[in-house]
């Protein structure tokens, strides 16, 4: 299964070369020019049909994850963040460092150990390492270095009703809805991107829309989903199996009505499922690409993933599948002379 | 219906037409009416943002003032009808409990709380809008989520001010407006153009600047004042005049730019005060970092109680505001 094979692939922001060696590999046959550029973004065309307009597809493949800042002199790995991680979440995980996939664990005082005040209160990234089980400095220099990238290690697992979990669905999910976009045909032009160095800043969609500059852009992410029992409603941003969530509003975009508008027409026309994401902190790429030259109309479509910047994200097939179909149509649906730039 | 020294009534108009950030069709419309015939050229960019141009040969300058305003995005409608929501842009939850919100469909709607133990813990996520309506049902015939309301609250004209809602920065389409309808043959080229987005981090001016590419720039927008009891310090008072500003936290104002303002006022006698804001931004922000940089200013109408219901501003400094940006533009051999 392709989403299985990229989400156990590691492409912590800055280090995304496994993930993009499988897109290339996947998408190859089915654009009609591939390239990457200078950041590293990969930037697919797909030619159209005169008349029609250019549209931006985006996805990113970074993930969250972490990095060696040094090795301590018993041979543990002392680490920094890369993005935006839960620090309480990070003890007995299972981490891979480095392109060689070395296994460790993050490790911390045993409870037994801890007095009653530092049971109160989290543990924080300085008190954390990886134990990557070298017996000394000297051991561990062997097989790790300084600025290796750390990835979580956690399998891909189908289970519940049609639901998967998996590490990095944000935005392996969004990746897996771009490929199976591109293998499709259409009449306007697609420039598929799939960017680097989102989750530290929206980096690589900066330039990316530089160079694409197109009529609009659609971003596919996997987003919040907190539709669990003791949150209240009005804070569930999504709710899994309810279908492809639309972004109205985050920390960095007000999406486009009418985009939004023509996407959930698509939808409900052809009973697919699709809900609204409720407005609230964040972003994605869209941030960076609607403000680029003279403005980019965005829309975001999402897969909502529970748990996600965590080594075991939920999501819902019917809702990927729901998200593929639902940009499928709307893509195939636009007319010669829509949204076109005068 | 004239009052006093200015159009009070386009004033009037401008400050209860309904625009919150990204919803900016409804004031677009009324602006690009009321100065139709005055500009050489009209478009509408991909934002949203609403660019006159008055032909001239001199300087490409460009004027900013936005048209949106601060308002809040319905999040969730909950089963007895009840309206959670979310800010567009500073939304002080202190300042917004107890008013009135008004829909684009002209619906008002009340903030409420829940039961709090202490004020202080005050969030907009214990607040809701209700209005009137006695079930979720009744309520999404006219309301859902996504939906955005502006803050309600009527339009005064009293003594020698004003008081309003959404003077930041209607006031500034004002001042733009008037002056692109007073300016006779202007050496310079000039596009005045109002933004979108600025509230939620000067997005319109961003791409607006870029597509321009303008030689100077100038934003026309509110400031806040030292001039109340116990205020912080900040040396810009009602109807001490237009304030130049000098810096704020989205720019530190060309000097060249600064002085030309300045000296335009001297020479106009036309009464200023300078600027210096601690927090807040303003279009030139964005305007002056696009492409390879360009020398921005600002002509700023002095405002106290910015981000409420009742906002107040001084029609002394209105018009002076107005004359100084009349006079910059119709400078000749401008020298950036």
């Amino acid at each position: 299964m392709l989403l299985k094979r990229l989400t156990m692939a590691n492409g912590v922001s800055g280090n995304e070369d496994e993930v993009r060696n499988i897109i290339i590999e996947e998408i190859r046959e089915h654009v009609d020019e591939i390239k990457t550029d200078r950041l590293g973004n990969v930037i697919a065309i797909k030619k159209g049909k005169e008349g029609f307009p250019r549209v931006m597809l985006a996805a990113h493949m970074d993930e969250v994850g972490m990095i060696v800042r040094s090795i301590d002199d018993g041979g543990f790995i002392r680490f920094s963040l890369v993005g935006g991680i839960d620090e309480r979440i990070l003890v007995s995980k299972q981490v891979l460092i480095g392109k060689d996939r070395i296994h460790g664990v993050i490790g911390a005082k045993a409870i037994h150990l801890q007095d009653k005040n530092e049971r109160n209160t989290p543990l924080k990234i300085k008190q954390l390492y990886i134990d990557i089980g070298a017996k000394s400095k000297e051991e561990a220099e062997k097989l790790v270095k300084k600025g290796d990238y750390v990835a979580f290690d956690s399998e891909f697992i189908e289970f519940g009703g049609n639901l998967i979990k998996a590490k990095a669905l944000d935005d392996r999910a969004g990746c897996g809805v771009l490929i199976d976009l591109l293998k499709e045909e259409y009449d306007v032009e697609i420039y598929g991107v799939f960017t680097v160095q989102e989750e530290i800043g929206l980096r690589g969609a900066k330039v990316a829309a530089y160079n694409a500059d197109p009529s609009f852009a659609i971003v596919f992410e996997g987003t919040l989903c907190s539709d669990i029992s003791e949150v209240p409603e009005h804070s569930h941003i999504t709710k899994l199996g309810k279908g492809p969530a639309l972004s109205l509003m985050d920390s960095y975009t007000i999406f486009s009505k009418k985009l939004n508008q023509c996407i959930h027409e698509t939808a409900v026309e052809n009973n697919i499922k699709i809900q609204y994401r409720q407005p609230s902190p964040g972003g994605n790429d869209a941030g960076e690409i609607h403000l680029t030259k003279e403005g980019i109309p965005c829309a975001a479509l999402s897969v909502p993933c529970r748990y996600i910047h965590s080594p075991s994200s939920i999501m819902s097939l019917e809702d990927f599948e729901g998200c593929k179909k639902t940009a499928k149509l709307f893509l195939k649906g636009i007319k010669k002379g829509e949204y076109v730039c005068e | 219906m004239f009052v006093n020294k200015i159009n009070a009534e386009l004033l009037k108009k401008l400050l209860m037409t309904f625009g919150p950030s990204g919803n900016e069709e409804k004031i677009r419309k009324v602006i690009k009416e009321e100065i139709q015939e005055f500009a050489d050229e009209i478009k509408v960019d991909a934002l949203g943002n609403l660019i006159a141009i008055k032909k001239g040969k001199g300087k490409r300058i460009m004027v900013a003032s936005h048209m949106d305003e601060i308002g809040i995005m319905v999040t969730n409608v909950d089963d007895d009808g009840f309206l959670r929501f979310t800010n567009i842009g500073g939304v002080s939850p202190f300042m917004s409990l107890g008013q009135k919100v008004i829909f684009d469909d002209e619906t008002i709607g009340v903030i409420g709380m829940e039961k709090l133990d202490d004020i202080k813990d005050l969030k907009l996520n214990k607040m809701f809008i209700d209005v009137g309506l006695p079930s979720k049902e009744e309520v999404i015939k006219k309301i859902n989520v996504g939906d955005v309301a502006s803050f309600y609250s009527p339009f005064i004209y009293q003594n020698e001010c004003i008081i309003s809602k959404t003077l930041d920065d209607r006031i500034g389409c004002f001042v733009a407006i008037e002056a692109l309808k007073k300016l006779k043959d202007t050496p310079n080229e000039i596009y005045f153009v109002f933004t979108v987005q600025e509230e939620v981090g000067l997005r319109g001016a961003k791409t607006a600047a870029y597509g321009i590419n303008p030689d100077l720039g100038i934003a026309i927008d509110v400031t806040l004042t030292g001039d109340t009891p116990k205020a912080e310090v900040m040396d810009v008072g009602l109807g001490k005049g237009a304030a130049i500003k000098v810096k704020d936290r989205s720019i530190i104002v060309s000097p060249k730019v600064k002085d030309l303002i300045t000296e335009v006022a001297v020479d106009n006698e036309i009464p200023f005060q300078y600027e210096i804001l601690d927090a807040g931004g303003t279009d030139s922000g964005a305007i002056h970092l696009s492409r390879s940089g360009i020398p921005s200013g600002v002509i700023s109408i002095p405002c106290r109680y910015v981000h409420s219901p009742s906002e107040m501003v001084y029609i002394s400094d209105v018009i002076n505001s107005i004359k100084l940006l009349i006079k910059v533009l119709e400078k000749e051999k401008i020298n950036i």
